[in-house]
C-alpha cells in the first residue's frame, strides 16, 4: 500500500534532510515536455525486444515504477491494465519500465493480469531511467515517472511523483486530450 | 493533473506545445481534486446532505485494505456527527477482484430499494463470503426487500453502467487504488485511519 510507503518516505526525509536534496535534484531532471524522446529498446520477454522507435506514429505512455510486487490494491500497474481501454481510446501504447529483471517481470504481469509490455532496465542497470532523468542512484530504482510522448517522439507531458505517492491516471488522461487537441489545431 | 508544474499552451512555429510556465518547488505538491461533485440525486450520502464536511470514498467491496478501513470510517463519523456527510462511490478493481462487481451491483440493488447503507455495511462486514450469493440475498430479504427484483437487477447487471461511470469518475479525480478517500474535494494522500481522516477533515475547517 503506498500510503505505508508514503509514511516511511516521510519519516527518512524527515531524518535526513541533506540526501532529501539530492532526491529533489533528480525531481528537476526529468525530462520535460517539447524534448525529443531518448530512444531505448528493451526486453519485454527473455528473447523479446520492444522498442520506442516501434511506435512511432501514435501516442505512447512511459510510466517508470520503482520495483515489481508492491501490494495489490493500491498498485499503479494494475490500475493501468484496468483503465487500458481509455488509453486505446486515443490509440495511445503503454510501456511500464522498471530495473526489475525479467523474469520477476513475466511473473508480476501474469500475476497482476497486466495487458501492456513491462521492460526490464536491467543491464546497464537504470540506463534508460538515466537517460529520461527518472533514476534514483542512491536507492537504485527508477523514479514514479510519467512521460506522454507524441506520433512523432516529442515528449508533450511528463510528471515525477512525490515519494511513495502512486500518481493515478488522470494526468495521463488530460494529457492525451492535451494531445488530440493540439493535434487537431495543427491539422486546421 | 496531479501535482504537476503548471501547464500552458504556448505557441511556437505553428505547433502547440505543452510546456510547463514554472518550476515546481521542491517539496510543494497538490493532491488532485474530485473530478464529479457531490450530487444527492446520483449519490449515496450517509449524514446531514448540507454538512459542512465531505468525505468521499472510492472502494471496492473485496478489497482488504477498504475492509480494514470500514470501521474507521465509522469512528470518523461518530466522532464528527452531523458535521459530516460520507459519500461511497464503486471503484471495483475486477482485474484483481474476481467478485467485487457482483458485491458493487449488490449494494445498486440494495440501493433500489432503498436500503443502500444496510447492504453497504454488510458486505464490508462480511467480505469473506462475497463469493456466495445467497447470504447478500438471505439478507436483503431480511431487510424486507424485494428477493426476486433483488436477484434479476443483479443478474441482469442492471446497475453495472453506474458502476462503470462511478469508476471512470474515479480515474479522472486520481484514484490511485483502493480505498481513495477525498476530503472536501482533496485526496487525502495519508493514512485510512480515522484519526489521520479527522485531522485532514478538521483542517479544512482552519
Amino acid at each position: 500500500m503506498w500510503k505505508l510507503e508514503n509514511k516511511g518516505a516521510v519519516r527518512k526525509s524527515s531524518k535526513r534532510s541533506s540526501k532529501t536534496n539530492k532526491i529533489t535534484k533528480t525531481v528537476d531532471s526529468v525530462l520535460g515536455p517539447g524534448k525529443l524522446a531518448p530512444n531505448f529498446s528493451l526486453n519485454s520477454t527473455p528473447d523479446q525486444k520492444v522498442s520506442l522507435n516501434d511506435f512511432r506514429g501514435q501516442p505512447v505512455i512511459l510510466a517508470f515504477y520503482p520495483a515489481d510486487w508492491s501490494p495489490v490494491c493500491t498498485d499503479q500497474l494494475s490500475l493501468y491494465a484496468m483503465v487500458m481501454p481509455e488509453f486505446k481510446k486515443f490509440n495511445a501504447e503503454l510501456l511500464a519500465i522498471s530495473v526489475d529483471n525479467i523474469w520477476s517481470h513475466l511473473a508480476f504481469v501474469k500475476d497482476r493480469k497486466l495487458n501492456f509490455p513491462v521492460l526490464a532496465d536491467f543491464e546497464p542497470k537504470g540506463g534508460v531511467s538515466r537517460k529520461y532523468g527518472a533514476y534514483k542512484e542512491k536507492i537504485g530504482e527508477s523514479a514514479r515517472a510519467l512521460f506522454v510522448i507524441d506520433n512523432k517522439g516529442i515528449i508533450r507531458w511528463s510528471h515525477l511523483s512525490p515519494d511513495g505517492i502512486n500518481p493515478g491516471a488522470d494526468g495521463i488522461l488530460s494529457a492525451l486530450e492535451n494531445l488530440n487537441k493540439a493535434q487537431a489545431t495543427e491539422k486546421s | 493533473m496531479s501535482g504537476t508544474t503548471t501547464v500552458a499552451r504556448k505557441r511556437t512555429k505553428g505547433k502547440t506545445l505543452l510546456e510547463p510556465t514554472s518550476k515546481e518547488p521542491a517539496g510543494k505538491y497538490e493532491a488532485p481534486r474530485l473530478a464529479v461533485p457531490v450530487t444527492p440525486e446520483r449519490d449515496h450520502i450517509e449524514g446531514a446532505l448540507k454538512a459542512a464536511l465531505t468525505l468521499v470514498e472510492y472502494g471496492d467491496y473485496q478489497c482488504p485494505y477498504c475492509g480494514a478501513a470500514y470501521p474507521e470510517v465509522k469512528k470518523v463519523q461518530k466522532e464528527l456527527g452531523s458535521e459530516l456527510r460520507f459519500v461511497f462511490r464503486n471503484f471495483p478493481l475486477t482485474n484483481i477482484h474476481e467478485h467485487a462487481m457482483n458485491a458493487a451491483e449488490t449494494a445498486e440493488a440494495a440501493s433500489a430499494q432503498g436500503k443502500f447503507w444496510p447492504m453497504h455495511d454488510f458486505l464490508y462486514e462480511h467480505q469473506a463470503t462475497l463469493g456466495d450469493p445467497s447470504v447478500a440475498l438471505a439478507y436483503a430479504k431480511k431487510l424486507g426487500l424485494d428477493g426476486q427484483k433483488f436477484e434479476r437487477e443483479i443478474a441482469q447487471h442492471l446497475y453495472q453502467k453506474r458502476i462503470k461511470d462511478d469508476f471512470m469518475g474515479g480515474v479522472r479525480s486520481g484514484v490511485n487504488g483502493t480505498p481513495t478517500f477525498y476530503v472536501n474535494g482533496v485526496r487525502h494522500d495519508g493514512d485510512a485511519i480515522a484519526k489521520a481522516l479527522i485531522e485532514s477533515l478538521n483542517q479544512t475547517k482552519k
